[in-house]
């Protein structure tokens, strides 16, 4: 059991990095405050989830001018690509094991 | 065990926000309602000023001048017919699908919804131009079916931004084109089923399946 628990990633353990996540795999580019409105965060909460995710290298920041308003808008790498689907695919092998728990 | 339930519940959260996120749900099933309406209103608009009902087989000699070429008076009175038919449908269904969208406190102009856009615009605008060029040539017997194929390969495009029953609706719309391609001179009848009665059938069963 310990091997299969042992190919989660620790970054994707909060429900709103998961979420942040698969908005991006499924959109070219998505700005700050359309994933607030669908996470259903806070400012400084999703903020701070992101900063984790750009640390590891897993998400793409990209800051331009929109109307003279400043706009950040977020895209997905090709490593967070990768660990995202690590992590989906050990997921669903401890699902599947579940039935032997 | 917990655990498990937890995993199950973050991949139904993964799957819904990935839905929610690319595809634009807020397409109301009173617009296809409301544009098939229009839709049969506009054919019986034509059909009166014809002087014939859209049962019966449209006679060559009002399409065409006897020395050849197109009828103008006719082809005035079809073009401002079909542009207010084009107007009020998408306005009445622009406006019932911001209703819904604000009624779910949804945001109307996001990305999904300008991919769905364009993803529409680009096979309807090949369709416009295409029938315009068969007007040209006065092959106007081609032109309803030409307009429901067209039509229905843009629905199809689209299905991929929102809901999967507007590409079952397109795939009907391209079948009905293909078998109005057999019944020439019908333009009139094939319209009425396929922008009429198939919006119709596909609004009300979008509105009980979503909105109520």
């Amino acid at each position: 059991m310990k091997s299969i628990i042992k190919n989660l990633n620790k970054v994707f353990e909060s429900r709103i990095r998961l979420g942040v996540m698969s908005i991006l795999l499924v959109n070219d580019r998505v700005d700050f405050n359309t994933l607030k409105k669908l996470l259903n965060v806070t400012d400084g909460n999703l903020a701070s989830h992101i900063n984790a995710l750009q640390n590891k290298k897993y998400i793409k920041v990209k800051k331009q001018f929109l109307n003279k308003k400043p706009n950040t808008s977020y895209a997905v790498s090709e490593l967070g690509k990768k660990a995202f689907n690590d992590h989906l695919n050990a997921l669903e092998k401890i699902i599947k094991k579940g039935v032997d728990f | 065990m917990n655990n498990q339930k937890e995993h199950l519940d973050n991949l139904s959260e993964i799957r819904s926000l990935m839905e929610r996120s690319s595809k634009f749900l807020s397409l109301s099933g009173i617009s296809g309602i409301s544009a098939g309406i229009i839709a049969i209103m506009g054919v019986t608009a034509a059909s009166i000023y014809q002087g014939y009902s859209f049962f019966e087989r449209t006679r060559v000699t009002n399409l065409l001048k006897p020395t050849g070429g197109i009828n103008m008076d006719f082809m005035l009175f079809f073009s401002i017919d079909a542009i207010i038919v084009i107007i009020l449908a998408l306005s009445t269904s622009v406006f019932f699908t911001m209703r819904k969208a604000k009624k779910r406190k949804l945001p109307v102009w996001d990305s999904p919804a300008k991919r769905l856009v364009w993803s529409l615009s680009v096979p309807l605008v090949t369709g416009g131009v295409f029938c315009l060029v068969l007007l040209r040539y006065s092959l106007v017997f081609l032109i309803t079916p030409s307009m429901l194929i067209f039509y229905g390969m843009a629905l199809i495009n689209a299905g991929k931004y929102t809901h999967n029953e507007v590409s079952v609706l397109g795939l009907f719309e391209i079948l009905l084109g293909i078998v109005a391609l057999f019944f020439i001179g019908y333009g009139m009848l094939f319209w009425v089923i396929g922008f009429g009665l198939f919006h119709i059938i596909y609004g009300t069963f979008m509105y009980y399946k979503y909105e109520r």
